[in-house]
């Protein structure tokens, strides 16, 4: 073994048959749908669960992302949500006992406009308030906290100050994979991979099972968590979402010397970047215009990407791009998720997580599983219903999710 | 990056344009009850294939059109005018 | 290995020096910096990654991955270049790395290039295939650009020596070759490769041009290609893949096919050779060398060894067949000394320098894989054509099918001889010899990220089922090389290992097929490049003024104007007494401005805007306000009618584009039916606010004529008018709250007229005002700015507009009547005044009502706008306040870090309630 590789474990998973029927089918084996299974048998006792997946696990987005970490969301309903999860990954590791490299090196928000910054001391206040680790830095203290970023007033978009939470930062999205599917299969969760559901079953109103690639599996509750597929999985099911899939790109560099110290994301210089403990370069920024299924977009995005990164870190210019590949992520009209009840009964929806749902997943398979196991939305998913649309109660995260993830 | 045919300028690459989404939507107008306008404001069509959808050449002539893409291949299956049927794109 | 004369593609007229970790080295032009290190006997280039093995050059192309190298010294210092790739040049630095590479600080003076390429058809690939096709596809004519990685054409041919038409086939590239040259529509890149696939059969090409050390500031190093093609044709070829046995990692194990190309390109060869090979192509590898006086001996995989291998014995080569490599054994520095084989039952050891490995060729496709949909042709060997022939008759066929295809002619007929071919099928299929004491530990996998087969087992033992779980558990095919040698293997053996079950597979490559520099990314876009840079005419007026820019998007606007010595806060309390005590003018040019005309003008606007602008007089102006769908706040300005059918429409600056391209929208996709035009006008006027109770008198000294009077122009009216000898506009409007003229000419009497005015206002000491100045003064007001003082939630009621709203329709109307709009716990926009005077709120400070709630605190609103003002003597400031005009008169809360001011709600109108300045 690579002595960078991360030190897989030596058992991980079976590879089960699906039995006839499940108590409870989790439709998507990404992040949320394993962290859901897991913490329907670790929290609620209900273990007679089945996690299908089209593909392999973690086939969607679950390890195309850049693995950002944080909860610094302005809104109290999604601060709640991302802190509830941002406070699970800080036990997770234990937890599953599996070293995720979760690491909390800081995410460091530039800001480069007046405007910038306005928005950016209220997340700082809000976020205080709500008892959420945030701090505003000056140019100077950028410069001290993160050395390698360009703070000369001289280049095109001057830092002018920034947002940090030195709670955020990244883990191996490969490693959350394997450990939520190690950990929901030791409690006897069946995961079920090239599975893909192509119908449901109903009585009346009610959900009944699903129609697989593998057969028909019958099910008391089903979550369907199936991420950048969702309208299709919803359109099954018989009703409508409010979501628009697209491709979001992301790109890493070859292995360098350690070298960034935290996590830097810019919304005025459009880009996100980390250097993962092998070294490599990770790097993202906003999503492509159009919507798709295809996981892929458009070349000049990166193109634009590099040279906003090479704004604020000239010393990146002769590194190499080593791959690009892009996600499909489900954006709702207010960048916000979707988690409660649908239109059919004992069928429930966790969707839209868009650009960020990476940091959500213990925290969104927490609160799934207890809506799940009860039947009823979990407290703090209340607001996040696909009903707050009709009502006009929209929780617009555009500015967390811009280029933000 | 795609190619889009503008209607009016020829074929031009993706970054001149802008995505405009589901095309031949009907505004409902201020009557329409809070279920519709919910679906009007909110709800896109997203399919798996052959997608009706609008662009704008914002780096060109301006003008909006419609395309029909497939969102599984980003094939482009043709453009045509808003005044076209799409039975005329190309 | 040492250099026994010059190659075919190593010039000896050309002598060069590099360096490589320190010392100095002779090689020749045409040498890559692989063939350099080779001839110079260089055999250990690195070391591996987890287990610190030495490891020497394995390939002689994209497969490399061993031999990696940092190239350049100083801020032109380039990490993790593959030694195979590298050309060398006169005074090279380099030195050898495992898989880290090193950043170095500095200025790098290289330049990256990019281009746009436009074709009929895109032939990647100058091998036989490739050229063949390029050949046939520009003979009718067509526009082809045609791309080759290496720095010489002919692909295989340079290594392979074969027949075409009774001549040396290099000699059948060079005719091609230079008849290509000779077609003016044709464009032959070498040292370029095809990178990325895009949608539409667009392709982005990496092009290497010539570097020097030290680096040229002039002459770009590489250029990045966007090529749009109406057809493309993939020539990429094959690469041979090698055997995993025992120890397959030691320097001198390399591949057969790049043995040889050592030897026929660059003249160079080793002292002894033992060639491991699954079918016959590798025989090739055996005879040439014989020929140099190089002792080979052969192992053959195949239970018997056919006629070329009789050919090799008839030769006096020694064959052994149903051979294979078990291991191999080192000497004490790890380099490799002898082959460990097992033939049948016979054990043995052949000593070698190097032991040359024929796994078979495996089809080059990571191209087209990145667009499985697209129509690419593929053709020769990438297509699995495995004779010379095969190869250049399917070329010429791609060549002359794409062209016709996109309305070109054909050459006619033309069918090369090649005789006699060689066959290059893959013979055997071996993917791995298992080793003989069953510890795979050592029997490397991914030899770029040091996965073995002991790595995959594990997995496999793990559960592990999907080809894409072991790429992630193991790391195979991860490395810099894309996998090129590595996925194959890994998902080959895996399954091997599974016995029975499906086949794995290989896991989905990724773009680029190389990996491409930041710095080409980028091109030009860095420093003064980046973006664009926005100034309005008087720009150069501000500048000498000693203005402090702002960047607003791509708009530069002075922020302030400092006197020496003067603070900021000095400053601004300095040009906002002036506003309100005697007079200034502020550059506002950047406001977005509109025109919109024609019959049914009016009726457009009413339905765009809250207010009912129909009703608007010719010569009178507006403020006016205008929502999104979901009835949160868009955007507000003035709006001006300038004809019964011509209306001039201001923006606010950030949202100039966004609310013309609305307008548009509407007008082209809802109402067709309606007779009006936009045209944005905002980069055609200069916009200069004169403001102040003395802004008569400085208006008037350059506009004589103009009746100015209170009754000849009140407030809100707009009249044309000639400013210092130029015709423009002027309009009574004003942001401050004070008496106020707008003043608008064409951009490019811009700079003339600010200077006019300027002069003007001199005797009564105008001032010039910034950005800041202004925010205090409107705030004093309580005018909100757009995206400051509201948010995405924000409606127009919530932000104090609600009196714009008519009985009329317009767009957002549905959402306003929604009962979450009516809810009397929203988000208003009021005033507020700490409670101590002197302190001044930052913005974006919470509100709470009990400040001694414990977190999380209840937050009922937020600090949007804040300041000291000169005028009122105490700090004020704007927040949205949930209920927030049912709290007027109450006090609330603003815990900041280090203590909590109170603070109360009053209306956001803060000076001249009445207006009587403003009307002044
Ligand atoms: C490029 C990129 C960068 C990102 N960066 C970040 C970041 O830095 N921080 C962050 O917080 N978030 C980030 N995100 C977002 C994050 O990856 C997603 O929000 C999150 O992974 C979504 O949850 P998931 O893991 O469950 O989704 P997925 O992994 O996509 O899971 C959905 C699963 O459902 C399966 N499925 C779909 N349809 C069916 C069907 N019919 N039958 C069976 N199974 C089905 C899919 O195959 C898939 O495995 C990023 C996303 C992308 C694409
Ligand atoms: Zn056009």
């Amino acid at each position: 073994m690579p002595e960078h590789a991360f030190h897989n474990p030596d058992f991980l998973w079976r590879n089960p048959d699906p039995k006839p029927s499940y108590d409870v089918i989790v439709v998507g084996g990404g992040l949320h749908g394993l962290a859901t299974g897991y913490y329907l048998a670790k929290n609620h006792g209900i273990a007679n669960v089945a996690v299908v997946e089209r593909a392999w696990l973690g086939s969607g987005n679950a390890v195309r992302n850049t693995t950002i970490i944080r909860s610094n969301y302005l809104r109290d309903e999604s601060a709640a949500l991302y802190e509830h999860s941002l406070k699970l990954w800080e036990t997770l590791a234990e937890a599953l006992d599996y070293d995720l490299l979760f690491d909390q090196r800081g995410v460091l928000q530039l800001h480069h406009s007046q405007a910038d910054v306005r928005s950016g001391t209220r997340l700082v206040h809000a976020l205080r308030l709500n008892g959420i680790d945030a701090e505003w830095l000056d140019t100077e203290s950028v410069k001290e906290f993160c050395p390698l970023i360009n703070t000369s007033q001289d280049i095109r978009y001057p830092v002018v100050g920034a947002f940090l939470q030195r709670r955020g930062g990244i883990a191996r999205h490969d490693a959350v994979v394997f450990a939520l599917a190690r950990a929901a299969n030791r409690l006897g969760v069946d995961l079920i991979q090239d599975c893909q559901v192509t119908g449901f079953e109903k009585a009346g109103d009610r959900v009944t099972g699903i129609v697989t690639s593998k057969g028909r599996i019958g099910a008391g509750r089903i979550g369907l968590v199936g991420a950048g597929r969702t309208p299709l999985l919803a359109a099954m099911a018989g009703f409508p979402v409010p979501i628009q899939s697209s491709p979001l790109q992301a790109l890493v560099s070859e292995i360098v010397d350690q070298v960034l110290n935290c996590v830097v994301m810019s919304s005025g210089v459009h880009v996100y970047l980390s250097q993962a403990h092998k070294g490599e370069l990770v790097m993202g920024a906003g999503r492509d215009g159009y919507t798709s299924y295809a996981q892929r977009g458009s070349f000049h995005i990166i193109e634009q990407q590099v040279a906003d990164a090479l704004q604020l870190f000239p010393l990146f210019g002769r590194i190499h791009l080593l791959r690009t590949w892009a996600g499909i992520v489900d954006v709702a009209p207010d960048a916000s998720p979707i988690i409660g009840p649908t239109p059919v009964e004992n069928l429930f929806l966790n969707c839209g997580w868009g650009t960020g749902g990476f940091k959500a997943t213990p925290g969104s398979g927490w609160v799934f599983a207890d809506t799940l196991a009860n039947g009823r939305p979990h407290p703090l998913v209340v607001p996040f219903g696909l009903d707050r649309f009709e009502r006009g109660d929209l929780l617009d995260e555009h500015g967390a999710a811009a280029v933000a993830h | 990056m795609l190619q889009i045919r503008c209607p009016w300028c020829g074929p031009r690459d993706e970054p001149e344009f802008r995505y405009g989404g589901e095309a031949h939507l009907r505004f409902p107008g201020n009557e329409a009850d809070p279920a519709a306008w919910a679906r009007f404001l909110y709800y896109r069509d997203n399919p798996a294939g052959a997608y009706r959808e609008r662009w704008v050449h914002t780096a060109g002539c301006r003008q909006w059109f419609h395309v029909i893409r497939d969102t599984t291949s980003h094939r482009i299956l043709g453009s045509y005018r808003l005044d076209e049927p799409p039975e005329r794109a190309r | 290995m040492r250099r026994l004369r010059p190659g075919t593609a190593t010039d000896p007229a050309k002598p060069l020096s590099f360096r490589w970790n320190g010392t100095a080295f002779d090689a020749l032009a045409g040498d890559t910096l692989a063939s350099g290190l080779l001839a110079n006997g260089v055999r250990v280039v690195g070391s591996s990654v987890s287990f610190g093995r030495p490891r020497g050059v394995m390939s002689a192309g994209l497969e490399e991955a061993h031999a990696f190298a940092q190239i350049g010294e100083g801020g032109a210092s380039e990490p993790l270049m593959r030694a195979t790739t590298v050309d060398l040049h006169h005074g090279l630095v380099a030195r050898g790395l495992s898989t880290k590479g090193t950043l170095v600080q500095g200025d790098d003076p290289a330049r990256f290039e990019k281009r746009h390429g436009h074709c009929d058809v895109l032939v990647v690939g100058g091998g036989p295939a490739g050229l063949a096709a390029a050949w046939a596809a520009s003979a009718g004519g067509a526009r082809v650009i045609l791309v080759e990685t290496t720095a010489r054409w002919g692909g295989a041919l340079g290594r392979d020596l074969e027949l075409i038409d009774g001549a040396p086939a290099l000699a059948w590239v060079d005719r091609i070759t230079r008849d290509l040259a000779a077609r003016p529509e044709v464009t032959a890149l070498r040292r370029t490769t095809a990178a990325v696939s895009l949608d539409q059969n667009g392709v982005v090409l990496v092009e290497r041009l010539p570097e020097t050390t030290p680096p040229d500031r002039i002459r770009p190093i590489r250029r990045l290609w966007q090529v749009r093609a109406r057809a493309v044709v993939v020539a990429t070829g094959a690469l041979e893949r090698g055997v995993v046995f025992q120890d397959n990692d030691r320097p001198g194990v390399m591949l057969a096919s790049a043995v040889r190309s050592y030897w026929h390109l660059h003249g160079i060869a080793p002292a002894t050779v033992v060639l491991f090979t699954t079918n016959d192509d590798g025989y090739r590898t055996a005879f040439d060398l014989v020929e140099a006086g190089v002792l080979v001996r052969v192992l053959d995989a195949r239970e018997s060894i056919g006629p070329v291998g009789e050919q090799a014995r008839a030769r006096g080569i020694e064959v052994l067949s149903n051979a294979v490599v078990a291991g191999t054994r080192a000497d004490q520095a790890g380099l490799l000394a002898a082959a460990r084989f097992q033939a049948g039952r016979r054990q043995g050891e052949w000593p070698c320098e190097v032991l040359a490995v024929a796994g078979g060729y495996q089809p080059l496709l990571d191209l087209p894989a990145q667009r499985p949909d697209q129509s690419h042709r593929i053709v020769g060997a990438a297509a699995g054509q495995w004779s010379l022939a095969e190869c250049l008759l399917d070329g010429l066929d791609a060549g002359v099918a794409a062209a016709e295809a996109v309305g070109f002619g054909s050459p006619g007929p033309t069918r090369p001889v090649v005789g006699p071919d060689w066959d290059r099928s893959p013979g055997t299929t071996l993917w791995q010899v298992p080793a003989p004491d069953g510890d795979e530990t050592r029997s490397f996998v991914d030899l770029h990220r040091d996965v073995t087969v002991a790595g995959l087992d594990r997995a496999l033992g793990a559960g592990v089922r999907s080809v894409e779980h072991l790429k992630r558990y193991t790391l195979a095919g991860t490395g810099i090389e894309q996998g090129k040698s590595a996925k194959a293997a890994a998902g080959a053996i895996a399954s091997d290992r599974l016995g029975s079950e499906k086949p794995l597979g290989v896991s989905t490559g990724r773009p680029p097929t190389e990996p491409i520099a930041f710095a080409l990314l980028a091109g030009r876009a860095r420093g003064d490049l980046f973006e664009p840079v926005r100034t309005t005419p008087a720009h150069p007026a501000h500048v000498a003024a000693g203005a402090v820019f702002e960047n607003v998007g791509q708009w530069k606007r002075p922020r302030y104007f400092p006197r020496p010595g003067e603070t900021m806060a000095e400053a601004v309390a300095r040009e906002a007494r002036a506003v309100r005590t005697g007079v200034a003018i502020m550059d506002a040019s950047t406001l977005g401005k509109i025109e919109v005309q024609g019959a049914d003008a009016a009726e457009f606007l009413d339905r765009l805007y809250l207010n009912r602008l129909s009703s608007l007089k010719v010569g009178r102006a507006r403020y006016a306000a205008m929502c999104r769908l979901d009835g949160t706040v868009f955007d507000d300005g003035v709006v001006m009618r300038l004809a019964p059918d011509r209306f001039f429409v201001t923006t606010s600056t950030g949202h100039a584009a966004s609310v013309f391209e609305w307008m548009e929208e509407w007008r082209q996709t809802e109402w067709p039916d309606l007779e009006v035009w936009t045209t944005s006008t905002t980069e055609q006027w200069a916009t200069y606010a004169v403001a102040g109770p003395q802004a008569r008198t400085v208006v008037q000294s350059v506009a004589p004529t103009c009746d100015l009077s209170r009754e000849g122009f009140p407030f809100l009216g707009v009249r044309p008018a000639t400013i210092a000898g130029i015709a423009g506009l002027l309009a009574r409007v004003s942001f401050s709250g004070e008496l106020a003229f707008e003043v608008m000419v064409q951009s490019r009497h811009g700079l003339a007229v600010w200077n006019a005015l300027l002069e003007a206002g001199t005797p009564l000491g105008m001032a010039r005002y910034g950005l800041e100045a202004l925010s205090l003064l409107r705030a004093e007001k309580g005018y909100l700015i757009v995206g400051q003082d509201t948010d995405a939630d924000t409606s127009p009621i919530d932000a104090g507009l609600g009196w714009m709203i008519s009985d009329k329709d317009f767009l957002g109307r549905r959402s306003l009547e929604m009962a979450t709009h009516r809810r009397s716990d929203r988000k208003q926009l009021v005033g507020f005044l700490p409670s101590d005077p002197a302190i001044v709120l930052p913005e974006g400070a919470q509100f709470v009502a009990d400040p001694t709630q414990p977190k999380p605190m209840t937050m009922i609103g937020h600090v949007t706008t804040s300041h000291p003002s000169p005028t009122l003597g105490r700090s004020f400031g704007l927040a949205l306040v949930r209920g927030g005009r049912d709290r007027i008169g109450h006090i609330v809360h603003a815990p900041l870090e280090d203590r909590t001011v109170a603070v109360e709600i009053v209306d956001p109108v803060f000076y001249d309630k009445a207006g009587a300045r403003r009307d002044g």
